[in-house]
Order: structure tokens, then sequence, then C-alpha cells
């Protein structure tokens, strides 16, 4: 016969300060673990809605990053050229040949200048990106000065609100219109016109190039001949693939540091959860004698004091997630190692980092629990009995 | 003498429920420790920096360079002892995770500018000789088991192509604190490759490094070299070493931060577990608390007994956490590599390990040394664990 869950249950409630400081305890481990997971989820969201698998990027070979990358005019024309690339209504192939470059600009709560991607882009560079809209203003004009802002770059920066100038390239860009790239990493990002870059920083080379495929399947045969092509020496990656690279190294950071932290951390917890359920072990062996010898089995007395501590994980859960998932409005803003500027992206809840985190939390209380609640299964009745 | 005793025998009363307790602020002072000097690290380049060097960089960003013709100019500029450069090659060696720096110096001049870089003359006379030779740091050649005379090839990802180097010098640190992860080469050797690969992208310099005679006037040179070359196609930003190398750290700041943030959550979480450890064991001895009450101990002395077991706990927690921070710090460097060229235990941080631990030891007495102290004797006496 079991012994009732509610036995369990008003253990707990009787011990109110022990049953909320382990608690409490286990609740702060769970912060930590699900908020470095939605962190991670955030970061990749970020940049799978930047990438489409049907865009291909083209960069030069191993240089891994825009902003290291330089293709020829010559180049990207025979990149252009291809015939599994997309072509508009007009017959025009849906290619943006791009400029990518870094300017140094204050942020707007510290005034510390910070690197922002500027990205100059053909005339398709809108076509190819369905996700990105202006949002208030107008977009540029091409062949003009003009520039948009992304919106997180317009919501942190100094000197990019609408009408304002920024000053690079030896030239002054007027901001015209503020862009949404919807969640994506666009929106750390200025645009303008792509060949009026290339001229004020004297290139004569694009950093990339970014092509609509009229198959996505097509990918394969594409990349092997562009790659295997004498006259070029590039890569050729897809979109999402490409920016799934770029923060590879900030991801992996952020996942080994934060679960490196949480395993740490639960040691902590899982002590606490001991301790409780060693003191509520001893303090009831005669309680323990008395269950034993009305006729509950040993099982049973394991079953009731690992439910016992299965409810204090279970406690921790729910707080611990309910303050992570006020994480949610919050922004990170850092620095992007591999493409070297600032990248803006959300801690995002998601039902997997839910249930991974109601994992942890049982199993840092099952861990905790399992010790004291197998000492007082094997109490001898009469020894059990005597103590009390 | 016979208060710590009985401090110290109420503390061992129940073994198992201190030894736990005791483990879970030793994980945790460790691991405060730790993060402390994760956060250290981060700062460490800035640390290092020398007050009389300058940084001069093009204004609009890293990515874009300054001519070769600027080096002279700057030399002319009133307050200037130096003058030396040098650019970020960015290669990767073999895999894209083993991350060392790479620059390309003006072997002539770098090495005068910064001095914290140990050579052997006789291996800094061998490197100038080679014009492919290259200096690696002590740290970034134990990482990699460099030795004097291998061959480094290195990928290119700024200059496409695969680079060939021979290791010639192994630098060491004049402090602890001086950055021994770095791979440097001459700069002759990349501007004569680009001569012939990329002719437009030669005579090319990533950053001027500028030594000055005095520091105070840091300030007054910046803004001299700065107006050199105001409304030139490469317009420069000069600032001290130690602010350029905060500009990198402040970018990433919002992971320092949460690092920051999270170090103290550790602390919060032995508090709790120490606070719970406290509380159980004051509310099974409330009738042993009367009973000194009533033997006419004051109501101090019993709360005392209970901050004193309580502080001791923690002490001896922390004191083991500490004393493995070392060990564990060193072997933590050892397999990050040369991802943290510095990474060393600080007195701050010790100091912040014994005040977070003491902090626990009286916060988690707090409860129940009140309940303890507050007691009614008649009640106390007829209470039951």
């Amino acid at each position: 016969m079991k012994i009732p869950l509610a036995y369990s249950l008003r253990n707990l409630w009787t011990r109110k300060l022990t049953t909320a400081l382990t608690a409490g305890g286990m609740a702060l481990v769970v912060f930590v673990y699900a908020a470095v997971l939605m962190l991670d989820a955030g970061l990749r969201q970020t940049l799978v809605s930047t990438g489409r698998d049907d865009n291909i990027v083209v960069t030069r070979r191993s240089a891994g990053t825009e902003i290291q990358s330089a293709v020829e005019r010559q180049q990207a024309a025979i990149v252009e050229s291809q015939p599994e690339i997309a072509l508009r209504a007009g017959g025009a192939p849906l290619v943006s040949k791009e400029t990518v470059v870094l300017i140094a600009q204050p942020k707007r709560d510290t005034g510390v200048p910070t690197n922002v991607t500027v990205r100059g882009i053909g005339a398709e560079g809108l076509a190819l990106r369905p996700q990105v809209r202006v949002i208030s203003g107008r977009l540029f004009r091409p062949g003009s000065t003009e520039i948009v802002v992304g919106k997180g770059v317009y919501d942190r920066f100094e000197g990019v609100g609408l009408g304002e100038r920024l000053r690079f390239g030896g030239r002054e860009w007027t901001v015209v219109g503020v862009f949404d790239g919807g969640g994506s990493a666009f929106d750390s990002e200025l645009w303008g016109d792509g060949e009026q870059m290339m001229q004020s920083f004297r290139r004569n080379a694009f950093s990339s190039v970014i092509a609509r495929l009229g198959d996505p399947g097509a990918f394969d045969a594409l990349k092997a001949r562009l790659e295997a092509d004498p006259r070029l020496t590039v890569d050729v990656k897809r979109e999402r693939a490409f920016y799934e690279e770029q923060s590879a190294a900030l991801s992996n950071f952020i996942s080994y540091l934060g679960l490196t932290l949480s395993v740490i951390f639960s040691i902590g917890a899982m002590i606490g959860a001991m301790i409780t359920m060693y003191a509520a072990v001893a303090n009831r062996t005669g309680e323990i004698g008395t269950l034993r010898a009305l006729g509950f089995r040993r099982g049973a007395v394991l079953a009731a004091f690992l439910a016992e501590a299965l409810f204090l994980g279970l406690v921790g859960w729910v707080v611990g997630l309910a303050f992570a998932s006020l994480m949610q409005l919050v922004q990170i803003s850092t620095l992007n190692w591999q493409s070297f500027a600032e990248l803006a992206f959300r801690f995002t809840l998601t039902p997997k980092i839910v249930l991974q985190s109601l994992a942890f939390a049982l199993a840092m209380a099952l861990a905790g629990g399992v010790l004291p609640a197998l000492r007082a299964a094997r109490l001898k009745i009469v020894d059990a009995l005597r103590a009390a | 003498m016979h208060f710590l005793k009985l401090v110290l025998r109420n503390a061992l009363r129940h073994k198992l429920r201190t030894g736990l307790t005791v483990l879970g602020l030793v994980v945790a002072i460790l691991s405060f420790g730790l993060l402390q000097t994760v956060v250290d690290a981060w700062y460490a380049g800035a640390a290092g920096a020398a007050p009389t060097r300058l940084v001069t960089r093009n204004a609009i960003s890293l990515v874009f360079p300054l001519p070769l013709s600027y080096r002279d100019r700057i030399r002319a500029v009133d307050g200037v002892r130096a003058v030396s450069y040098g650019n970020w090659f960015g290669g990767i060696y073999q895999e894209p995770k083993n991350f060392f720096p790479q620059f390309a110096i003006d072997a002539a001049t770098y090495f005068d500018l910064f001095r914290e870089y140990r050579i052997p003359d006789e291996e800094f006379a061998a490197f100038l000789r080679d014009r492919k030779g290259a200096i690696v740091g002590r740290k970034l050649a134990d990482t990699y088991g460099f030795r004097v005379g291998d061959n480094v090839p290195i990928r290119g990802t700024i200059y496409a192509g695969n680079w060939e180097f021979t290791v010639r010098a192994i630098y060491d640190g004049a402090e602890p604190k001086t950055d021994t992860s770095q791979f440097f080469f001459h700069w002759d050797y990349l501007n004569e490759t680009l001569k012939q690969r990329s002719r437009a992208r030669a005579d090319q310099v990533g950053i001027y490094f500028v030594d000055i005679i005095d520091a105070d006037r840091a300030a007054e040179v910046s803004q001299a070299i700065d107006a050199l070359f105001r409304n030139s196609l490469a317009e420069t930003l000069t600032e001290t070493e130690k602010a350029f190398q905060i500009g990198f750290v402040k970018q990433t700041e919002a992971i320092v931060i949460a690092i920051r943030l999270v170090s103290y959550v550790v602390i919060l979480i032995i508090l709790a577990v120490m606070a719970n450890t406290m509380a159980m064991t004051a509310r099974e001895r409330l009738s042993e608390y009367a009973t000194l009450k009533a033997l006419g101990f004051s109501p101090g002395y019993v709360a005392r007994l209970i901050f004193g077991e309580s502080i001791a706990i923690a002490v001896i927690g922390a004191g083991i956490g500490i004393a493995l921070t070392f060990p564990v710090a060193e072997w933590f460097a050892a397999q990050m590599g040369t991802l943290f060229p510095v990474f060393a235990v600080s007195r701050e941080t010790i100091a912040l390990q014994v005040g977070c631990a003491v902090a626990v030891g009286i916060a988690a007495a707090l409860v129940p040394g009140r309940r303890a102290a507050r007691v009614r004797i008649v009640d106390g006496l007829r209470a039951i664990g």
C-alpha cells in the first residue's frame, strides 16, 4: 500500500522556513540554468531568422566573415550569371553584391564607441530579405548617400535618429528611415547603397554576394561548380548556415559556461536538499517506525520521502522558471567575436527549455533526496520506534 | 576559551549536516573565486597596458587601415619618443578553435616599445635574420608545443593563402600579468607578399603604437596626432593603450556583467543552504537554549553561540574553498590554453571570498539567533524538535 501523497506535502508545509530556503536555493539554480538556455535559444533564433535556406552567401575562400572577405567585380559577375540563380520578372538575377564594413558609433546608455555593421546593398538586397521592412521614414534612394538604420541600432546608439548625419568614409550620410529586421541580425546593422559605399571606401571588391536559388535543391551542384572554378577563390554557403557559423563561438561560449555553472551550482542546491531531507528523516524516526509497524512497506516509505524531495524540486522549478521567464523582457547586446560587430538578441523561452529545466530540477531533487530516503526505508521497526 | 569550545562542539554534533554544509560552502566559494578571476582575466589586457603608449588607428573603425606614410609624420609630433606599427593577421592555425592573436609587426621597433616581452638576445638576432621568422609567447609555445626551429603553417583569413613561419624566439613576460599568448612575425614579410599578390593592399598599416616621453601629456599628444590627419582620406583616432584595450572589453560588457551577477547568485544559493542548516540546528536545540537561559546565561550569550557556530562553519568552508582556488585556477588556465592569456587569482578576489563567507555566516544566523535569544524559557523548555 502506498503512503498518501498528502503526508509528504504536509510535512513540507509544517517546516515552512526550511522548505522555503531549500526550494529557494533550487530556484536560483533553475533560474541560472533556464536563463542560459534562453540566451542561447535567443541567439540561435536571431540567426535562424537572419538566414534563409534558399539564399546563398558567396565570400572569399576561408574568409569566415563578410568583413574579412573580398570578391572582385569579375568574380561577382561570374557568380551572378550561374543558371541556378533565380530571376526576377524582368529577367534580372536575384543577386545583391554587398559591401560590409564596420564603423565605431557611441552607444546611447554608456557612450562607449561600439562596432556597428554597415552594409551597402545592391538593388535586390531588400527582395532577398523579405523579413526586413521599413517602419518609419523611407528607404534610401539608390545612388544617394542616404542610409536606413536597423531597429536595434536605432534604439541603442546615438546619432542615428531620422534626419541625423553620420560621418564615415569621407562623406556625410543622412539617416532617412528605420527598418525592422523581424528579430534578425539585420536589426543591428545600417544599410545604404552598395555602389556609393564602394566609392567612398575606395574599394574595388565587394565583401560578399548574396543570391536566391531558383531551386533550393540545386545548392550542392552550384557550390561544387563555383568552388572548383579556377577563376574564383570563393566559399559558397547557405545563408542560414553562414549565420549559424558566425555565432558558433559565442553560442558555444554561452552554453559551455552556462551549463558548467549550472552543474556546479546544482551541487550547492543538492546539498541543501540533502540536509533538509536528512533532518526530516532524523526528526521523524518515530513516525517512520509507526508507519512500518502499521504495515507500510519499505518501498512505500522510500516513495514517500522521494516524493517529498521531488516536490521541493518542483517548487524550485516553478519559482525559478517564473523569474527566468521575466528575463524575456531583457535584451542583451554584445560583441560577436567572429563578425566583430555588435549583435543584439533576447532571452527566448521555448517549450523545450521548460521541459529541460523541469528535468534538471527534478534530477537535482532526486540526487539530494535519494540517500536520506534510503536511510528512512532501511530503518528497523524496533529501533525506529525506540528512538521516538 | 570555553565559549569557543562550546561553539565547536556544537558545530560537530551533526557531523553529516555540518560536513555537507561545509562541502556546499567549499563549492560555492571556489566557483565564486573562479568567476571573479574570469572577469579579471577579461580586463587583463587593459591592466597590462603601459601609460606611455598610445594607439593610433583609423577613425572609422579597426577594419580600415592607415597608410605607411603616417609613420614619419607621427614620429615628428612633439612629445613622441618612438613609433612602431603592426597589422592584426587573424589567421587560423590548423583549426578555427585554436585561437591565438597573430600580429605582423615592425621587427626593428616593436620590441623597443614593448619592453615587457623578454627575449633572449641570440634568439632575437636569429629572428631579425629570418624574414619568415616568428616570436611566440611562452604560454602559446607551451599550449601547442612550439619550439625554436619549428615550422608553423597559418591559414590567412584577412590575408588569403597559406603562410609559413619558423619559430625563432620565445618570449617571457616581465610580469605575471604580461600576455604571453601572442604570435609576432615580420611586417615586411606580410607587406612584400602583398606587393606581389594584391598591390592595392600593400603599404597599409593596421595600427600605430606611439611611445611618448611623458605620460601626463598623453591627451595633448593624441590630439596633436589626430589633428595632423583631419580631413584626410584616412582620419585617425589616437587613445592610450589602456583606453584602446578597455574599448574591446566594453563591447563585450554584457557578458562580463552576466558573469559578475552569476557569481553572486552562487553566494545566494549557499546562503539559503547555510540559513537552512542554522534554522534547523537552532530549532532542535531550542530547549537547550532555554536551559542555558534558565541557568542565568544572557540572551546575548545564546545568540552569540549561534552566530559563532554559523561563522565558524562559514570560515572553515571558505578556508578550504580559497585554498582550493589556486590549484583549480591553475588547472583551468591550462585547459583554456591561450583563450585567457592571463589567469591569476588576485588579492581582491580572495578578500571578496572571505567577505562573502563571513557575510553568509552572519546572515544565516540572523533569524535563528534572534529566535533563540527571544524565546521564553517556559516555551523553550516545552519545545520539541
